[in-house]
């Protein structure tokens, strides 16, 4: 489709852009072609409404000669040749139309007026038709550089999207390794103690897999999925790892992104617990107030250790599908003082439409 | 076995989670020449139960809480073998494999680890071999690290007293012989290593090597003032007077215009 003539409202400012040019040619007549000005309108005004509607043929020319990649002579000589064409014919209708006025009382003789005029018509037409060229050109570039904007956008979003399915379904291999060495420990040791950890390790695969295909699951589920991680962190830490949870009962059934508690878990450990020696508390705790919730993640920390990449990447992985889904509405907040790491999510307990 | 049929050999093994070691520990026990003198459950226990049980052979966990593998090779130095453990780490892992150090991958299989064992004892027996002859702690240490990951902090020992300074601290380095002292908080500490090791080790966008012996904290230098002809004079934060070279003021210039 023509992009002057949809929307509507384009093809309005195409003709007022007409209204100047339709101008020149009027004074062109009227000043040094001696034709009164009430024969250069006459002749004008028709005129400029029937060429302005050949040079929206110039569309086609443009668009089958593409700038960018044949700016060849050949394409100068298409539109030059087209030009010339074009004002031709306009140059026939003019002089019908001048010889069709001449039959009223009012334009008698305005045909032989008009033909001394013949080349300045001639000309205006030649360049209307070329500015017309140039005017779709630039149409034609906006449109190809908005269109690249888009695609450069899709792109990014979908690259987006796999990076943060990628993440969600990821498992941590050094936490893989490390349970199944225990598991192998524990076969002899305590055989009993080796199966239920093998259920709580599949438990916990099955849910990371499950959970990460969807896009919002109540947080119970979630909760689900952390204990049964946090009980095998606990069979390998042991004592150093003090585990407190406070969740609310009645937010347990806020929906929200999945896996997005999981990563701050597992930084609290891997960066918390698992630098001190003597080990120290992971806390989990919720709460609601006026339509939202708030889950807060407190951890030991050693202060002289410097905080890593890796725990920074797995954060700002959170605050940006927490943002997301909830846009402003959502908060992260993180702060390190007096040995406690602590970051606390808040956001609406109840949206009325997910959002893409 | 053949340079010690009387008596047997002493084991140390080092790992943050205590199943790990009872894994360790278990199997051990079908090697009857083979006794574990301790257990420790992080690196500063380890320098420790080093020094006191003169152990023939370590069980070294890499991924501990303070001091790692690394660190704990590099303190109690490449005398003894050692058999590193880890679950995953892929730089670690290869290098390991660049240098030739036996490792155990988690979970610990019982073939791979009698066959590491086993090269472990024949390396033993041979006196005239060193434990580990292609490497350095310091150089596995650095090969260790992910490309482009500089040092954090640096790990001192003093007798079985450990001290870690973060590179933060670390206000500047003088070369003295085989040592490094290093200047933090007031306080000079002592370490066996080269000036040029341990700027091989340091961010250069943050250490700058000044003169043949000093190694300063960028962050640190408060003023260059001239001294004598052709050298200048670095002054720190705390007033303290470096002597610069040609090369070094060179240096300081360069990393200026690079982060202006």
């Amino acid at each position: 489709m023509h992009p002057l003539l949809t929307p509507i409202s384009r093809f309005g400012y195409y003709l007022l852009a007409w209204v100047p040019l339709a101008g020149i040619l009027m004074y062109l007549f009227a000043v040094p072609g001696k034709l009164g000005w009430t024969d250069a309108a006459a002749l004008t005004i028709p005129l400029c409404v029937l060429y302005s509607f050949i040079c929206l043929s110039a569309w086609y020319s443009c668009k089958s000669n593409p700038l960018q990649r044949s700016t060849s002579q050949k394409t100068w000589l298409t539109h030059i040749l087209a030009a010339a064409v074009v004002s031709l014919l306009w140059v026939g209708a003019a002089r019908l139309l001048a010889s069709s006025l001449a039959s009223f009382q009012s334009f008698r003789g305005i045909d032989q007026r008009f033909a001394l005029q013949i080349p300045i018509l001639f000309g205006a037409g030649f360049l209307f038709y070329l500015l017309s060229v140039a005017s779709h050109y630039v149409i034609l570039t906006m449109e190809e550089s908005s269109k690249a904007e888009a695609r450069a956008l899709e792109t990014s979003i979908l690259a987006r999207d796999a990076e943060l399915k990628a993440l969600k379904a990821q498992v941590n291999p050094h936490f893989l390794f490390n349970s199944l060495n225990s598991i192998s420990a524990l076969t002899s040791l305590n055989p009993e103690k080796a199966r239920e950890m093998c259920i709580l390790l599949a438990d916990f695969l099955r849910l990371t897999l499950g959970l990460g295909e969807k896009a919002v699951v109540p947080l119970s589920e979630e909760l689900a999925l952390l204990h049964s991680y946090l009980a095998i962190e606990q069979v390998r830490f042991g004592a150093r790892l003090q585990l407190e949870e406070e969740i609310q009962e009645d937010s347990k059934t806020v929906e929200m992104p999945p896996l997005l508690l999981q990563p701050l878990l597992e930084n609290a450990i891997t960066h918390g617990i698992a630098n001190l020696p003597e080990g120290g508390r992971v806390r989990l705790s919720s709460q609601g107030l006026d339509g939202r919730v708030s889950l807060t993640v407190e951890n030991s920390f050693d202060p002289d250790a410097t905080p890593t990449r890796k725990g920074g990447l797995g954060l700002r992985n959170v605050r940006q599908r927490l943002e997301a889904r909830y846009g402003k509405e959502a908060g992260m907040r993180v702060s390190a003082e007096e040995g406690t790491f602590r970051v606390e999510l808040t956001f609406p307990s109840h949206v009325a439409e997910v959002r893409n | 076995m053949s340079g010690r049929p009387d008596s047997k050999i002493k084991a140390l093994i080092v790992d943050d989670e205590e199943l790990a070691r009872l894994l360790i520990r278990e199997l051990i026990k079908t090697h009857q020449d083979v006794e574990v003198v301790a257990e420790c459950a992080n690196g500063f226990e380890a320098v420790k139960a080093v020094a006191e049980h003169k152990p023939d052979l370590i069980f070294l966990d890499v991924q501990m809480p303070k001091l790692t593998g690394f660190d704990v090779l590099e303190l109690i130095g490449s005398e003894i073998p050692v058999i590193f453990v880890t679950a995953y780490d892929q730089y670690a892992m290869r290098a390991f494999d660049v240098h030739a150090v036996d490792y155990l991958l988690k979970p610990v299989g019982r073939e791979r680890f009698d066959a590491a064992l086993e090269r472990a004892k024949s390396r033993l027996g041979d006196k005239s071999r060193k434990a580990h002859p292609s490497f350095s702690a310091t150089e596995l240490a650095s090969a260790a690290r992910a490309p482009k990951q500089f040092l954090e902090r640096i790990v001192i020992k003093d007798g079985t007293r450990v001290t870690l300074i973060p590179t933060a601290k670390l206000d500047y380095a003088e070369a003295q012989d085989d040592y490094v002292a290093l200047a933090s908080e007031g306080k000079k500490h002592l370490k066996q290593q080269t000036i040029a090791g341990l700027e091989a080790c340091l961010d250069p966008q943050q250490f700058v090597r000044v003169h043949r012996s000093y190694l300063v904290n960028f962050e640190r230098v408060v003023r260059i003032e001239p001294y004598g002809k052709d050298s200048r004079l670095a002054i720190l934060r705390d007033g303290t007077r470096l002597a610069v070279s040609k090369t070094g003021y060179a240096r300081l210039k360069a990393l200026l215009e690079q982060r202006d």
